[in-house]
């Protein structure tokens, strides 16, 4: 079983923190019993940083004491997936190539969730370079399922996912280029949100997929994530891909009900989804149809090449990317005669196979001779698809699909055929490729009492109305807890 | 889509990417490619003539910033990561002269 169950949200901490009701140190204590306890067999953590939650934790309580507002996360531990750069306190990528190697700097959102008053309690593990769906590549070894064991968490964030559905903390960050909040999300029964590219700046997140990648949060309910959203959202001038815009807060959007919307169902969408799963997004459309929205019919025909077109370009800009790691700046070096040896020799210690996979992938589709049939056409695939939504969203204000097409799968089941791992991701890369906002919310279960989640999707910026549905979902889902529903 | 991969491509490519694979990686790299490429080659059947590529989902141009001095991250710092340091510099071994 999780322990989330009766733990307590960011909001209520950081009500009780605002108000005296009890300090940060207390609540940073007992989030640190719960690893203590839990953490052997579930392995979320790269690092608990301890001593540096303990020194934020004594700031935030020294400025309540002075009667000065820490902010809207006050008090509120947070894991940090272990691909954003915090100063002075280890990043690995879960890569040896980056082992023992300290940034120089914050990432923005670090920075951003410490100015609110929140404690960063430990950086998560994650797929090698945020690179698969279980979390099992990481060189650090996997991080299990707080709801069975022998499960993995989904990933590549699956570290961030499973320190929240353990208790471990309220709320993390994790970074999704093709699915990577959402479906360690779904399989871990919590909430999870990628936001519309460019809404929360990337400065300081290690880049896989630079055309794809976004910071989002993980939290126990819709109202959390609302609130992170809140507090990460907005222009970086430090990232030239960020919006320069001010965000609407969401906060306030998800009480606003969804009286009216309209939910799009896609006709079209691939098939391959467990029955229970697609059993649970059908009692999903019941919901929001019982709360007054409306459900459309609605196609979108390259949805089915989405597969294809990421796993080109995602790797493709991920052979690019990581030709920095080169043993000349940071990170491993192995030294050898001359330095294309020792690039050779740094590369082939450093990287575990998942990684050499897609960056001998992402080489093979950008190479000559066969950049127009592969890299190029990829990228046509990506404005159909593109399109295809932009049509859809004539029609519709949010869709919803399953966020995964199956429960949580056993440690092992899919590690020697790469493609089958892939194919965990065909419902959430569309929304990468597009550039959109997404997020998975828990409904009900499925086989072996494992969590489903459902996905939201919604059009450019539209982060409000995909809340506003969540929220509703969420409403449903508990009502379904409470009457001892599936 | 084009001819099958075989591991004289993927052994090419190894280089390109300044990845040391040995040869039995090269053996199974190949056989994972090759079946992916497979997989991909769903897309062969779509015209594509009249599509424009889409390099990046939101278009901002030419976003620049005043050419004003800023602080930049601690030298000493940086360097203390790095592999090999000499005189504040990156130290590297021998760039030409002993490649094959």
């Amino acid at each position: 079983m999780s322990n989330a169950d009766d733990a307590t949200t960011a909001a209520q901490i950081a009500a009780q923190v605002r108000a005296g009701q009890v300090t940060a140190s207390e609540v940073l204590e007992r989030h640190l019993a719960v690893i203590a306890a839990r953490e052997p067999e579930i392995h979320a953590f790269n690092l608990v940083t301890v001593d540096e939650a303990r020194a934020q934790a004594a700031a935030v309580d020294a400025k309540v004491a002075a009667g000065q507002d820490p902010g809207e996360l006050a008090g509120v531990p947070v894991a940090i997936k272990d691909n954003m750069c915090t100063h002075g306190v280890p990043t690995t990528c879960s890569s040896r190539m980056l082992e023992g190697w300290r940034p120089p700097y914050n990432a923005t959102v670090v920075t951003k969730m410490a100015a609110a008053g929140a404690v960063m309690i430990g950086k998560t593990n994650l797929d090698e370079f945020a690179m698969g769906s279980s979390t099992e590549n990481s060189a650090f070894g996997p991080t299990r399922n707080p709801h069975n064991t022998s499960r993995v968490p989904g990933g590549s964030s699956g570290g961030s996912a499973a320190a929240v559905a353990a208790g471990f903390a309220p709320i993390s960050l994790g970074s999704d280029t093709g699915g990577s909040i959402r479906q360690p999300a779904a399989l871990c029964g919590v909430v999870g949100v990628k936001p519309t590219y460019g809404v929360v700046s990337r400065l300081g997140l290690v880049a896989f997929a630079s055309s794809l990648d976004q910071i989002g949060p993980f939290s126990l309910d819709v109202a959390d994530a609302a609130l992170v959203m809140d507090v990460i959202a907005g222009h970086d001038p430090g990232d030239s891909t960020s919006i320069p815009r001010q965000h609407p807060s969401l906060t306030a959007a998800i009480t606003q009900g969804v009286e009216g919307l309209r939910i799009g169902r896609i006709t079209d969408l691939p098939g391959g989804a467990d029955e229970e799963v697609e059993t649970r997004l059908e009692e999903a459309f019941s919901a929001l149809a019982a709360a007054g929205a409306k459900i459309v019919d609605v196609q979108i025909p390259a949805l089915t090449y989405g597969l294809t077109a990421y796993y080109l370009i995602a790797p493709a800009e991920a052979s690019s990317n990581l030709a920095r790691y080169d043993g000349v700046r940071y990170g491993m070096r192995v030294p050898a005669a001359d330095t294309n040896s020792m690039y050779m020799a740094t590369r082939h210690e450093g990287f575990g196979p998942e990684v050499k996979r897609r960056i001998m992938l992402g080489t093979y589709a950008l190479s000559a001779g066969y950049f127009d049939a592969y890299y190029g056409k990829a990228l046509k695939v990506r404005r159909l698809i593109a399109e295809d939504f932009d049509r859809a969203y004539q029609k519709v204000d949010v869709m919803l699909t399953p966020t995964t097409p199956s429960v949580a799968f056993e440690l092992g089941s899919k590690t020697d055929d790469p493609l089958a791992m892939y194919l965990c991701d065909t419902y959430t890369i569309p929304s990468n490729l597009a550039g959109h906002p997404a997020m998975s919310v828990p409904f009900g279960t499925g086989a072996d009492d494992l969590p489903v989640g459902v996905q939201i999707m919604a059009a450019t910026l539209g982060e409000p109305v995909m809340f506003r549905v969540a929220a509703a979902l969420e409403a449903a889902a508990v009502a379904r807890t409470r009457q001892g529903v599936k | 889509m084009s001819e099958r991969i075989d591991v004289h491509v993927v052994a090419k490519v190894s280089r390109l990417a300044r990845l040391d694979l040995t040869p039995e990686e090269i053996e199974l790299t190949t056989e994972q490619l090759a079946k992916m490429l497979d997989h991909f080659a769903d897309i062969d059947a779509l015209s594509l003539d009249q599509v424009e590529p889409m390099t990046q989902p939101y278009p901002l141009v030419n976003v620049l910033r005043e050419d004003r001095e800023q602080p930049c991250l601690d030298r000493d710092e940086v360097l203390a990561a790095a592999p090999d340091v000499e005189d504040n510099r990156f130290r590297v071994p021998p760039i030409i002269g002993l490649e094959d």
